[in-house]
């Protein structure tokens, strides 16, 4: 269930923009109507009648984003981030659904928590907004939440982020019980006594620099066991977040066995390796780590051939406070909401390493499909979900620019090129430069 | 609604010319050696009578320890003296680091008093470089958690060079936990830098995944150490070494195995340590106490080269750090 402020939907016509929805093959210079928020007419010269009109000419108007991965900070930590400020970042972004993940204070484990989060989602959510709830209780790890209810109360899947569900045996009723809800859980690997008190990639950077290592196997060790309590139990899952060349080469054979599992990557873990954590810069700082360039290939190989078939920011905002102290005091997480198509068009579709068109793909209809939502299409009558993308535009990210409550971005000061024009989220103008 | 724009301000600050030392790595082999020959006038200058030099008088350096140092922080502020500068001596315990106060908080307190040089040790990586991203004054790095140590690496070369005669194709075998050991991260650059050549001998799980990209052998039979001009003994720390921390079963397992004892040394070969030792564990006393224990040289060696490297600071030689260095995009 998405929830969000229910105002009413507008009426817009874009103009003359390269009309790009790669599910559909579509690709087209065109205008698009909107009527009452629903796509009406696709066409040349549309009459505008009395809409607001947007210029497209030399922009690529796709499906708006999906981001399966998003910490809103509330209930706990509304000073990080709230409902109203994450969602209007995510507007910024071009998103048109965001997943807000349960490890807040208190965890989203009962009806009662998630029901004050999808009240406040009608009341401020700028974009339609879905939440997960955890596994287990307090995100212990010792007791199953009551999954079915929270199903019925609007939870879109379960997950324990932030941290793995460590017992193999809790794992697996999990798989089962979770079979009643009809949602997807979805899964942190990490086996935490490999990773330790790790601050960063174990490797020559980490061996040099002097940080504990956070091995690649912690995470994939963990992403083989649950692939393999899943082929057992006949069950689907999502993996959250995955950072290790081992860990793709599992989810690869685990799908060639008949493995009903989707995955997520993130934008720094496609960009960055581990190099760039000897600035010392605690907005380098997260969990899983960036890695090595051999595992930064296997992930954009995976995404490229849709074995991962989901871009998720994990936008993890932190107190500047926090975040103001030397890196191993510092929490692990960097926001990504604002920056995600900016960093992704620069650093890969521009140099050529992606096309346009699979970034496209990954960033809406893999994560909607990962959670079995309705994909955002671009065709007459569906719901007008799109984003009109600038990528001639270049600008550069500035910590006082956010509309996220957080500014503790991996881009802080870079320029990038591509940027977000326009933003209608279930039929609403979300976001307008 | 404010928007993310191209602005002047978004521009890194201009800022003008800093000298810090902060890493092994910032330096060059130039630098070094202009380093270990200023330490060399130094220590001609320590044969006077009088000992205190004029050359720093009117500057203040800041001693700021934020773990328990005896060599380190006596001798920065021994040298600081002996150059006349005024020194102040600030420790965690009894501060308002007690009250909780931040790292930057308590930085731009000192900063707000204007010293010319901060030197800093604390437990964790890269706490230097935070000093000198919130205040003014020249940064010397005094040990940050397992990171580095630079001073200690210098003087472990000046003292090299003093008594084996040259740096240029020395053999050093370093013995122990390089693992937690900031010393040896900080020695295998420097020995490196100046065509030493260093293997690392301890039990594997203390010899870090990948430390060999530093320019070094490692090996984990204590053998390897006949081949060396030099043997560098690492401090073996008690509090990693407790039941459940399963890096060695125990302290007797690693003396018996690693301990440095005079049966596994040549004749001639020197010994160090950068000290506290844990005599009888890491190091045998009888190999401590022996003519070819350098571990004396080494503590005197420390004043002259950190005298040296507050000289050098405050009046030339480039040692330049970006304050936030660039990220790096693969």
């Amino acid at each position: 269930m998405l929830v969000s402020r229910d105002t009413p939907r507008d009426d817009v016509v874009v103009r003359g923009a390269r009309v790009l929805d790669p599910v559909q093959a579509l690709d087209e210079v065109l205008d698009v109507r909107v009527d009452a928020g629903v796509i009406a007419q696709l066409g040349a010269d549309l009459d505008t009648n009395e809409h607001r009109v947007v210029d497209g000419r030399g922009m690529v108007l796709a499906p708006a984003f999906v981001d399966p991965h998003v910490h809103l900070r509330t209930p706990g930590r509304e000073d990080e981030e709230t409902i109203a400020s994450g969602s209007r970042a995510a507007a910024a972004g071009g998103y048109c659904a965001i997943l807000a993940m349960p490890n807040t204070d208190p965890a989203v484990d009962s009806a009662a928590v998630l029901g004050a989060l999808v009240d406040a989602a009608r009341a401020e959510a700028e974009v339609p907004v879905g939440f997960l709830a955890a596994i287990t209780k307090g995100q212990a790890g010792e007791e199953l939440t009551e999954m079915a209810e929270l199903a019925d109360a609007g939870a879109i899947g379960f997950t324990d982020d932030g941290r793995p569900v460590a017992s193999a045996g809790l794992m697996r009723r999990a798989l089962q019980y979770g079979a009643v809800t009809g949602r997807r859980l979805a899964l942190h690997c990490e086996e935490q006594s490999l990773s330790r008190d790790g601050q960063m990639h174990e490797g020559a950077v980490s061996a040099e620099l002097g940080f504990a290592g956070y091995p690649s196997v912690a995470e994939s060790l963990m992403v083989e066991r649950d692939l393999a309590l899943a082929h057992y139990e006949r069950r689907p899952l999502h993996l959250l977040h995955l950072s290790a060349r081992e860990s793709v080469d599992a989810l690869r054979a685990a799908r060639d066995r008949g493995v009903e599992a989707t995955a997520e990557v993130t934008p720094h873990h496609l960009c960055l390796t581990d190099e760039a954590v000897r600035s010392l810069d605690s907005n380098l700082k997260m969990n899983p780590p960036v890695r090595a360039e051999e595992d930064r290939r296997a992930l954009l190989d995976a995404l490229r051939d849709g074995t991962i078939g989901a871009v998720a920011t994990d936008h993890a905002p932190h107190a500047r406070h926090e975040k103001e102290v030397p890196f191993e005091a510092a929490p692990f997480g960097v926001t990504g909401l604002e920056t995600a198509f900016g960093a992704l068009y620069t650093h890969l579709v521009e140099p050529g390493l992606l096309t346009l068109e699979t970034l496209l793909a990954r960033m809406s209809d893999g994560p909607a499909r990962a959670y079995g939502l309705e994909p955002p299409r671009i065709s007459v009558g569906a719901p007008a979900n799109l984003v009109l993308l600038d990528t001639a535009a270049t600008w550069r990210v500035h910590e006082h620019g956010f509309r996220s409550r957080s500014a503790n971005s991996w881009l802080l000061r870079q320029r990038l090129r591509g940027k977000v024009a326009l933003t209608i989220a279930a039929g609403r103008v979300a976001f307008a430069a | 609604m404010a928007d993310i724009r191209v602005m002047r301000e978004d521009l890194p600050p201009a800022q003008p010319p800093r000298r810090h030392l902060i890493s092994i790595r910032d330096l060059t082999r130039e630098d070094v050696e202009r380093l270990l020959a200023t330490a060399r006038t130094f220590e001609h200058s320590l044969e006077r009578e009088v000992k205190k030099l004029p050359t720093l008088r009117g500057r203040t350096v800041v001693n700021v320890f934020y773990e328990s140092s005896t060599r380190t922080s006596s001798s920065f502020e021994l040298a600081a003296k002996r150059l006349s500068a005024d020194t102040m001596s600030i420790k965690a315990a009894g501060s308002a680091v007690d009250k909780g106060e931040s790292l930057k908080d308590t930085v731009l307190t000192l900063g707000a008093y204007d010293p010319d040089v901060i030197v800093i040790r604390h437990p964790q990586i890269g706490a230097p470089q935070l000093v000198a991203r919130y205040c003014s004054a020249r940064v010397v790095n005094a040990g940050d958690g397992k990171h580095q140590h630079p001073t200690q690496a210098l003087l472990d070369l000046y003292t090299i060079q003093q008594e084996v005669g040259r740096l240029e194709g020395v053999h050093v075998a370093v013995v122990g936990d390089v693992l937690h050991s900031r010393v040896a991260r900080s020695l295998v650059q420097a020995l490196d830098l100046v065509g030493a050549r260093t293997t690392l001998v301890g039990p594997p799980p203390l010899l870090p995944r990948g430390i060999e990209q530093l320019g070094c052998e490692t090996s984990s039979d204590i053998g390897a150490i006949r081949d060396a001009d030099v043997v560098y003994v690492l401090r073996m720390q008690r509090e990693r070494m407790q039941a459940g921390a399963n890096y060695v079963p125990s302290l007797r397992e690693y003396t018996a195995r690693w301990g440095v004892t005079p049966e596994r040394l040549r004749p001639g070969q020197k010994v160090m340590h950068p000290g506290p030792m844990n005599r009888g564990v890491e190091i045998d006393p009888a190999v401590a106490d022996a003519a070819d224990s350098l571990i004396q040289s080494q503590v005197r060696a420390g004043l002259v080269t950190r005298m040296a490297v507050l000289y050098d600071l405050l009046t030339h030689g480039p040692i330049p750090v970006p304050a936030e260095a660039a990220l790096e995009v693969a």
